[in-house]
C-alpha cells in the first residue's frame, strides 16, 4: 500500500510515463501502416479470400496493442499495474460476453431454425 | 498527494497518507480508467449484438452493397491524425506550453469534428437511400454501434471545447492537467474502439 | 406540447390506485407540513440533501431502501391476496392489467430500489470507516449517484399515478415489451427509471473500487482488509462489469420503441433471444452483487459476536473472488428451455453447480467461526443463523434447478419463485436487516431495541417458510408464475397458507418499524458512548458513534487483520494524540441534487415524448456538470485545533466508560 501511496503523490505524476514525441510518432506511423494494411487486405484483392478475415483480425489486434502502448501508455510498470490488471480483467469479461453470446445465440438459431421466416418453417415441418 | 503542503507538522502517524480529497492525478486517472473499461463493456455488448444480427438483412441491403471503404479509410485517417495531434497537445502540456496546448487541442477538435461530419454525412446518405436503421435488424445494429461511437466522439469534442476554455482561464493548473489527462485517455480510447469498428463492421462487412 | 401526456393518463377509475394516491398525498403533505412547521428545510438541505459525507449518503440510501421495501411489500401482499382469492370461478379483486403491473413493479422495486440502495447504503456507511479513510474517492460523484437513484425512484413511483407501469414481468422480455404489444408508457417508465438508477449504480461502483484500491489507511494491505470491504470490492467490480450490459440492453429496447429499430422483434430480422441473453449477462452477476456484501456483513457479525477471528479469512477472500468470476459464466441457466441445445445447457448447468462450491466454503467458515466461540445471540446473530439455514435450503433448490433436465419441468413455475425468494430473502433481506441492526449504533450512537428486533426476526423467518413452502409444492404440482387466475381449485388452500405467510412477514416489517420508532424514542437508554457497543474487531468501531465528519482524527496504522481488536488487547486503543494535523475535507454541493432533478425531468419527458422538455433536462444535466467543473471552491481544511477540541470531547466519556463497565463485557471491550 505504501508504494501505491507514493504513486499517488502529486510530484510523482510529473514523472509518470507520458511518452515522448518520438514514441507518439512511432505509434502514429505504426497505426497508419497497420490501417493501410488492413484496408489493403480487403480492397486490393491480392489476398486470398480465406486469409482476409484472419488477416484483418490479427492486424486489428496488433493496432489495438500499438495504440494501448504508444498512446494510452499502458505497460507493466509498477504505476500502471492496477490499470493493466483491470484492463486484463475487462478483456476477460468482454471475451465471455462476446464469445458466450455468439455461442449461445448460434446454437439457439440452429436449433430454433431462426431467422427462417415462418413460411419456410412450415414447409420444413 | 501534496502532503508536504499540508502536513508541515510532524505527526508520525498521519504523515503522508492523509488528505484523500486532494485529488492527485493518480486516483482520478484510475477511476477514469475504470470508467473507460465499463464503456468498453458497453461497446462489447453492442459488438456482440451486431455480430449476432449481422446477417439479418431480411432482403434489405447488406454491408457489401452499402459500405464505401475508401470513405471509411478517410474517416479512419482523420481519427488517427486527431489522436496524434492530441498526443502533441499532451506533450506540450507536460512541457507547460499553455498556448500551444490550446492550439493543438483546436487542431484535434477540427479533425474530430471532420470525422463526425463525415459520419453524419454517411448516415444521411444511407437513410436517403432507404437503408435507415428501421430497414432491418442488421442496419439497426450497424447504426447503433457506429452511432454510439460517434456520440462518444461528439462528447469528446464538447469536452475539448470546455478544456480549451479552462486552460485559457486557469492556465495549466493541477485540476486542468488532471482533466486533460483523462480527456487524453478518452480520446485515444475512442480510437481503439474505432479500430474494432472498421475491422469488424466495415472490412468484414464487405467480405 | 405535452407529447402523449394528458389528464386521461391519471387512472381515475382504479379505486385501489386512487386510494393509494390519496394516502400518499396525505402522508406526503403531512410530512412536508411537519418539516415546514419545524423549520427544518434549511437543515435538511444543507446537512443532508447536499451532503457529500459518505455516512449521511449511506443513511439516505437505507431510508430510501426501507421506504421502497414498504412499497414492494405492498405489491407482494396484493399478489398473494389476489391468488388466494382468484380460484376457479372467483375473479379476485385485481384486473389482469393491474395485476401484471404489480408483479412487474414488485420485482423491479425490490431489486433496483430496495436491495440495491440498501447494499449501496451499507457500503457507503461502512467501507470508508473499515479501511480508515476520511471519505470515498469522489465524494461529489457519490452524492450524484444517490440523486440519480432517487430520480429512478421518483419515476417508478410516479408511474403508479400518471400513466401505468410495465406489465411485462420484471425484466421486460420482448416481444411483449415492444411497442406493438405494450403500447402504453409502462415499459418506457421501466426503461428510464432503470437507466437513471443504473447510471448512479455504475458511478458508485467506480467510486468504491477506487476508494478501496487507493484510500486504505497505511499498512492495510489487501489481505488485511476486513471481509466486508473485500466483498464490497468484488461487488463493485461486478457492478462496473455488469451494469454497462444492462444499459445497452435497455437502450436497444428503447431504440426499438422510440426509433423504430428492429433488435428484438422477429419481423425484419430481430432476435428476441438476444435480449434475454444480454439481460441475463447482467442479471446473474446482479444477484451476486446483491448477496456478496451481505455475506461480508454476516462474516463481520459472526466474528464479532463469537468473540473470535473469522475462520478461514483467506478462503473467504478467495471464495468471494471466485464467485465474482464464476458469476459471469452461469447466465444461461435462466433460459435453459430456450433451445440452445445440450452442449450449451450442459456447460452452464455444470458452471452453476460449481459456483455453489465457494458458497459452501463460506458456510463452513461461518460455522467454524461459531464453533467453540462464546456466541452472543443478539439480533444480528439471529438474522445470521436464520440466513445460514434458509440460504442453504435455497441454495440446494438452486442446484436442483441447475440440472437442465429438471429445469425443463420447473422453469417458470412457482417452484422457481420459491427458490429465488429463498435465496434473496434468506440471503439479501436477512443480511440487510442484520447489517442494519449491527451498524445502526455506529451511524447514530445508540443501539436498536433488542425485543422488537427479535420479534421482527421470528416473524420474518416463520413468515418466509409459511409463505414459500406452499409455492415449492405448487411448483411441483405444475403451477406457473404470474397467474392472475387459475382454474384448479386444489391449489387454493396452498395459496391461502402462502397469504398467511405474507401476513406474518408483514408483522415482521411492522416490528422493524416499531423497533426503529421505539429505539429513537428511548435513545437515551440505548446510548453508546464508547463507539464500540459490540466488542468489535475492525476499524469502524475504533472511532466514536456517530463518527465525527472526518471519521478519524489521526489515520490508524494497520499491522494485522482485526487491528482494533489487537489494539484493545494491548491497551493501545483510544489513544489520545498530542497533536492533531489539519484535515482536508470536501465541501457540500447541491449539484448532485440538481443533476438528479434534471435527470428525472429528462426521464419523465422521454416517457411521455415531450421532446422539448427532454432536451431541457439533458441540457440541464450537462450544464450542471460543466458548471461543477468550473467550481474551484470544492474543499476546505479543518484546523487541527478544532479537531483536537472535538477529539477531547469524545475521548473523555469513552475512556471513563471503559473504566466503569462490568468485568464480563469489559473482557470483550478492552481485554
Amino acid at each position: 500500500m505504501s508504494s501505491q501511496h507514493s504513486h499517488a503523490s502529486g510530484a510523482d505524476h510529473k514523472h509518470a510515463n507520458h511518452g515522448s514525441l518520438k514514441s507518439y510518432i512511432v505509434g502514429f506511423i505504426l497505426s497508419i501502416v497497420l490501417t493501410l494494411l488492413s484496408f489493403g487486405c480487403v480492397m486490393s484483392g491480392a489476398v486470398p479470400h480465406d486469409l482476409i478475415l484472419p488477416g484483418i483480425v490479427v492486424l486489428c489486434v496488433a493496432q489495438v496493442l500499438v495504440q494501448l502502448v504508444f498512446f494510452l501508455h499502458l505497460s507493466a510498470a509498477p504505476g500502471q499495474r492496477d490499470n493493466l490488471s483491470i484492463g486484463v480483467f475487462t478483456v476477460l469479461i468482454i471475451a465471455i460476453v462476446v464469445v458466450g453470446s455468439l455461442w449461445v445465440l448460434h446454437n439457439m438459431n440452429v436449433n430454433m431454425m431462426h431467422p427462417a421466416p415462418a413460411m419456410s418453417l412450415g414447409n420444413a415441418g | 498527494m501534496s502532503s508536504s503542503t499540508i502536513t508541515a507538522t510532524h505527526d508520525t502517524v498521519s504523515h503522508g497518507v492523509d488528505h484523500e480529497h486532494h485529488d492527485d492525478g493518480s486516483k482520478t486517472l484510475l477511476g477514469f480508467w475504470i470508467y473507460l473499461m465499463s464503456d468498453c463493456l458497453i461497446f462489447s455488448a453492442l459488438f456482440a449484438t451486431f455480430a449476432v444480427l449481422s446477417n439479418a438483412t431480411v432482403g434489405g441491403p447488406n454491408g457489401k452493397e452499402l459500405f464505401d471503404l475508401s470513405y471509411v479509410l478517410g474517416e479512419t485517417m482523420l481519427l488517427l491524425v486527431s489522436s496524434f495531434t492530441f498526443g502533441v497537445a499532451m506533450l506540450n502540456m507536460h512541457a507547460g506550453h499553455r498556448n500551444k496546448v490550446i492550439g493543438w487541442l483546436f487542431i484535434t477538435f477540427l479533425f474530430g469534428a471532420a470525422f463526425v461530419a463525415m459520419e453524419i454525412h454517411e448516415f444521411a446518405h444511407l437513410i436517403h437511400e432507404g437503408a435507415g436503421p428501421d430497414r432491418s435488424a442488421f442496419l439497426s445494429s450497424y447504426f447503433t454501434l457506429v452511432g454510439t461511437h460517434g456520440l462518444h466522439v461528439t462528447c469528446g469534442l464538447i469536452w475539448i471545447v470546455v478544456m480549451m476554455d479552462m486552460i485559457r482561464r486557469y492556465g495549466l493548473n493541477d485540476a486542468v492537467t488532471r482533466r486533460l489527462s483523462c480527456l487524453s485517455l478518452f480520446w485515444h480510447f475512442l480510437d481503439v474502439v474505432w479500430i474494432c469498428v472498421f475491422t469488424i463492421v466495415y472490412l468484414r462487412g464487405v467480405l | 406540447m405535452f407529447g402523449k401526456l394528458s389528464l386521461s393518463a391519471i387512472p381515475y377509475n382504479e379505486p385501489i390506485i386512487m386510494g393509494t394516491l390519496l394516502m400518499v398525498t396525505l402522508a406526503g403533505a403531512a410530512l412536508l407540513g411537519w418539516v415546514t412547521y419545524q423549520r427544518k428545510w434549511g437543515y435538511l438541505w444543507s446537512e443532508w440533501f447536499t451532503t457529500v459525507d459518505h455516512k449521511r449518503i449511506g443513511v439516505m440510501y437505507i431510508i430510501m431502501a426501507l421506504l421502497m421495501l414498504l412499497r414492494g411489500f405492498a405489491d407482494a401482499i396484493m399478489m398473494r391476496g389476489q391468488q388466494a382469492m382468484a380460484s376457479a370461478d372467483a375473479a379476485g379483486y385485481l384486473p389482469a392489467h393491474h395485476y401484471d403491473q404489480i408483479f412487474t413493479a414488485h420485482g423491479d422495486i425490490m431489486i433496483f430500489f430496495m436491495a440495491m440502495p440498501f447494499i449501496t447504503g451499507l457500503m457507503n456507511l461502512v467501507v470508508p470507516l473499515q479501511i480508515g479513510a476520511r471519505d470515498v474517492a469522489y465524494p461529489f460523484l457519490n452524492s450524484l449517484s444517490y440523486w440519480l437513484t432517487a430520480g429512478g425512484v421518483v419515476l417508478i413511483m410516479l408511474s403508479m399515478f400518471v400513466g401505468d407501469f410495465a406489465a411485462t414481468g420484471w425484466l421486460a422480455y420482448p416481444p411483449l415489451s415492444e411497442l406493438k404489444f405494450s403500447p402504453t408508457v409502462g415499459v418506457d417508465y421501466y426503461i428510464w427509471s432503470l437507466q437513471l438508477s443504473g447510471l448512479g449504480t455504475t458511478l458508485s461502483g467506480i467510486n468504491f473500487i477506487v476508494t478501496i484500491l487507493r484510500m486504505r489507511t497505511p499498512g492495510m494491505t489487501l489481505m488485511k482488509m476486513p471481509v466486508f470491504t473485500w466483498t464490497a470490492l468484488v461487488t463493485n467490480i461486478l457492478i462496473v462489469a455488469a451494469f454497462p450490459v444492462l444499459t445497452v440492453t435497455l437502450a436497444l429496447l428503447a431504440a426499438d420503441r422510440y426509433l423504430d429499430m428492429h433488435f428484438f422483434m422477429n419481423e425484419l430480422g430481430g432476435n428476441a433471444m438476444m435480449y434475454v441473453n444480454l439481460i441475463w449477462i447482467w442479471g446473474h452477476p446482479e444477484v451476486y452483487i446483491l448477496v456478496l456484501p451481505c455475506f461480508g456483513a454476516y462474516s463481520e457479525i459472526i466474528a464479532t459476536f463469537s468473540g473470535k477471528p473469522l475462520f478461514g479469512y483467506k478462503s473467504m477472500v478467495y471464495a468471494t473472488a471466485g464467485i465474482g468470476i464464476l458469476s459471469f459464466l452461469v447466465w444461461l441457466h435462466h433460459f435453459f428451455t430456450m433451445g440452445s441445445g445440450a452442449d450449451v445447457n450442459a456447460f452452464f448447468g455444470i458452471m452453476t453447480m460449481i459456483i455453489s462450491v465457494p458458497t459452501g466454503v463460506k458456510l463452513f467458515n461461518w460455522l467454524f467461526t461459531m464453533y467453540r466461540g462464546r456466541v452472543r445471540l443478539t439480533v444480528p446473530v439471529l438474522w445470521t443463523i436464520g440466513f445460514m439455514v434458509t440460504f442453504t435450503v435455497g441454495g440446494m433448490t438452486g442446484v436442483l434447478l441447475a440440472v437442465p433436465g429438471a429445469d425443463f419441468v420447473l422453469h417458470n413455475s412457482v417452484f422457481l419463485i420459491a427458490h429465488f425468494h429463498n435465496v434473496i430473502i434468506g440471503g439479501v433481506v436477512f443480511g440487510c436487516l442484520a447489517a442494519m441492526n449491527y451498524w445502526f449504533p455506529k451511524a447514530f450512537g445508540f443501539k436498536l431495541e433488542e425485543r422488537f428486533g427479535k420479534y421482527s426476526f421470528w416473524c420474518w423467518l416463520v413468515g418466509f417458510y409459511v409463505a414459500f413452502v406452499p409455492l415449492y409444492i405448487l411448483g411441483l404440482k405444475g403451477m406457473t408464475r404470474r397467474m392472475n387466475h387459475y382454474v384448479n381449485p386444489e391449489w387454493q388452500p396452498y395459496l391461502v397458507v402462502a397469504l398467511i405467510g405474507a401476513v406474518i412477514i408483514m408483522a415482521g416489517i411492522g416490528f422493524t418499524i416499531l423497533q426503529l420508532v421505539v429505539s429513537v424514542r428511548n435513545r437515551a437508554e440505548n446510548r453508546d458512548l464508547t463507539g464500540d457497543p459490540w466488542g468489535g474487531r475492525t476499524l469502524e468501531w475504533s472511532t466514536s458513534s456517530p463518527p465525527p465528519f472526518y471519521n478519524f482524527a489521526v489515520l490508524p496504522h494497520v499491522e494485522e487483520l482485526d487491528q482494533f481488536w489487537a489494539d484493545k488487547e494491548h491497551k493501545r486503543a483510544y489513544k489520545r494524540h498530542a497533536h492533531y494535523a489539519d484535515i482536508h475535507m470536501p465541501r457540500n454541493t447541491g449539484v448532485g441534487v440538481f443533476m438528479g432533478g434534471f435527470g428525472t425531468v429528462l426521464g419523465f419527458a422521454m416517457v411521455w415524448h415531450i421532446w422539448w422538455l427532454a432536451a431541457f433536462g439533458l441540457l440541464g444535466m450537462v450544464a450542471s456538470f460543466i458548471a461543477r467543473a468550473y467550481d474551484t471552491n470544492v474543499d476546505y481544511y479543518v484546523p487541527g485545533a478544532e479537531v483536537e477540541k472535538i477529539e477531547r470531547a469524545r475521548l473523555v466519556p469513552s475512556q471513563k466508560l471503559v473504566e466503569h463497565v462490568d468485568p464480563a463485557s469489559a473482557g470483550q471491550k478492552v481485554a
